[in-house]
């Protein structure tokens, strides 16, 4: 690197590292919002999936004396019954101010016809759009169903006919889903927050070195200084992808502590979350920090103003999160034609990573190259926007 | 030199030359070209027609070579507001190749100069304009130019900070430096400079030495000479 570009790539970090609002978003915004909210997301995620089959339910039953052995039922899969509300408009009322999530209501007259034989009734009052409600309900609803069968069964057998009679088809079903297959959306969000973090990291100089400088007054002199122009913004770049290198380091240790309170296996991620697959998910990450940081600089360049340029840039922020998108909802595998979709290529490497996977090490060549000379084709653009007249707006 | 901005012609067949030694005005009302004219100059623009020549360098064909002999304040001073007013001095003395003890040194000596003492090594972001104008000055005379060029470098300077700018261009001049320095105030550019280069809607109206102005048009003040010269 030449002298004048390692004077400017100096100049920008020191200056930047003196502003509020670039540590913030280096710093502040990417090591601590992704790894948080990814933590936060998890546990609850697991707290409604693992602990809802494990945990006793406590129901409120109105008219809980009238079925005893429906009652003895629930608590042999861990339903606890206890005397709810008066009747069935109490109960209504209880649920729909929170006070219960679910209320089971036996009818007046469930002995009577379950004595004759025919169709006793029970009320099931959930409030359906509330997700812990409507996942209690469910459960009441599964075990209902198996006491209704096994009492199916009872009055067939009573009458001497083969319960085979009311059933005439029987369905078998095979769900091939593994653990892992299903903790895809999670491990897309960990990617996606990896590369909003480094993004993040050089947001603020990617406006400062373009829009900022000439809304400040200071790209005119400096455009007097006997340095081409190419040299500038290369040293402008440099620093903003130091930003986007420490931003993403940064977001990588924050998650190699956050994830350690994060039972991952239960999600069937295996917990290898440690300081070195950080390390291998920085190396993977890392050839796309010029990339963003080019792609950043020649949005802004584009623009007027300091405000213009956060506009258009917070889109930019989406654009890498794209092929995240598409991949958490088609569930690709990861193959080399994949490779060459910078962001896309990272989020496969490094959910093989995660997932203990073995790492192609073609894929990852593939990766790595094709990301890198797209950043260098993106910088070489900016380089030569930078030189128009019109840069002085 | 000519240049137009779409539509805009902005310089029509401007012509003038500015000697070693001496400080040459260059005068206009708003809008007359004096800022396009200068960025002609210091090659951040490139003339349509007509060249520009530093001695023997041609601005537009070797911008960085020309770049080297001059020292520029553009309009406005833009300075770096997170950093000190030595390390906006420094940057700009980085980028022009020097480095070490020599830089330190000649950093020091434009601090003293230019009675920056005080606030050196204070964040440029609460400064004056004069103490703004006086920082950027000195980051033009870092790598010692030969030629100086500045852009209306007394707006919104007080009467102090104006006489103290007017002492430095005056040493400078009497060091042998060429120094182009442009107004749109006719007292400042008559108390300053040697030769007027008068120019309005983008053409040259009138140059000379001010005595010479005079003795053209005898019997007017320049004032009236000026007022003339850019009624269309």
């Amino acid at each position: 690197m030449s002298s004048a570009v390692m004077t400017v790539c100096r100049k920008e970090v020191l200056d930047n590292a003196r502003d509020r609002r670039t540590l913030f978003s280096t710093m502040v915004f990417g090591p601590l919002f992704g790894p948080v909210l990814f933590a936060v997301l998890v546990n609850l995620m697991l707290s409604q999936t693992l602990s809802s089959v494990d945990q006793p339910v406590q129901v409120p039953v109105v008219g809980r004396a009238t079925a005893p052995n429906l009652m003895a039922f629930l608590e042999r899969y861990s339903i606890e019954s206890f005397d709810g509300p008066q009747d069935l408009k109490a109960a209504e009322t209880a649920v729909r101010s929170g006070q219960h999530e679910v209320v089971l209501v036996i009818d007046e007259d469930f002995n009577e016809r379950f004595r004759e034989g025919g169709d006793a009734r029970v009320t099931l009052v959930s409030d359906r759009s509330e997700i812990r409600g409507s996942a209690a309900a469910r459960r009441v609803r599964a075990v209902l169903n198996a006491y209704t069968e096994e009492l199916r069964l009872l009055r067939l057998q009573a009458r001497g006919i083969s319960p085979l009679v009311l059933r005439p088809l029987t369905i078998d079903e095979f769900d091939v889903s593994t653990a892992t297959g299903r903790s895809v959306a999670l491990l897309g969000m960990l990617t996606y927050f990896l590369l909003l973090a480094t993004l993040m990291g050089g947001f603020y100089l990617a406006i400062d070195t373009t829009a900022g400088e000439r809304e400040r007054g200071s790209l005119e002199p400096l455009l007097t200084a006997p340095v081409a122009r190419s040299s500038l913004m290369a040293g402008k770049m440099a620093a903003t992808i130091c930003y986007m290198l420490l931003s993403l380091a940064l977001t990588l240790a924050a998650f190699t502590v956050a994830l350690a309170f994060v039972p991952l296996e239960s999600l069937g991620m295996s917990s290898n979350f440690g300081p070195l697959v950080a390390f291998q998910v920085f190396l993977i990450l890392a050839p796309f920090t010029p990339l963003g940081a080019a792609l950043m600089t020649l949005v802004a360049s584009f623009t007027k103003s300091y405000k213009e340029a956060q506009t258009y840039l917070a889109l930019v922020l989406l654009v890498p999160t794209l092929p995240l998108m598409v991949a958490t909802l088609t569930n690709v595998r990861p193959n080399l034609n994949l490779m060459w979709i910078p962001s896309l290529s990272q989020h496969l490497l490094v959910t093989d990573l995660i997932k203990a996977e073995p790492i192609n090490l073609v894929f990852l060549v593939a990766s790595e190259g094709s990301t890198l000379l797209l950043g260098a084709a993106l910088a070489w653009l900016a380089t030569r926007l930078y030189d128009r007249e019109a840069l002085l707006g | 030199m000519g240049k137009r901005f779409g539509a805009v012609e902005a310089l029509k067949d401007v012509t003038f030359s500015a000697r070693d030694g001496r400080i040459t005005g260059l005068l206009g009302p708003n809008g007359a070209g004096k800022s396009t004219c200068l960025r002609i100059l210091y090659t951040v623009l490139k003339p349509d027609t007509g060249r520009a020549l530093i001695n023997s360098t041609d601005v537009a064909q070797e911008p960085l070579q020309a770049r080297k002999q001059m020292g520029v304040l553009p309009h406005g001073a833009g300075l770096y507001p997170q950093l000190t007013a030595r390390e906006n001095i420094r940057y700009f003395g980085e980028l022009h190749g020097l480095e070490g003890e020599e830089l330190r040194g000649r950093v020091a000596e434009l601090v003293h100069r230019l009675e920056l003492d005080e606030v050196a090594d204070r964040k440029a972001k609460g400064f004056s304009q004069g103490e703004r104008t006086k920082v950027a000055l000195a980051r033009a005379l870092v790598h010692r130019p030969r030629h100086l060029l500045l852009d209306e470098p007394t707006n919104g300077l007080d009467v102090m900070a104006t006489r103290s700018l007017r002492v430095t261009l005056r040493e400078l001049r009497d060091a042998g430096c060429c120094v182009i320095f442009s107004s749109h105030v006719m007292q400042e550019v008559t108390a300053l400079c040697d030769d007027l280069v008068i120019i309005a809607h983008g053409q040259l109206v009138a140059q000379g030495t001010p005595e010479a102005l005079k003795a053209s048009h005898p019997g007017r003040s320049l004032e009236e000479i000026f007022v003339q010269a850019v009624t269309p």
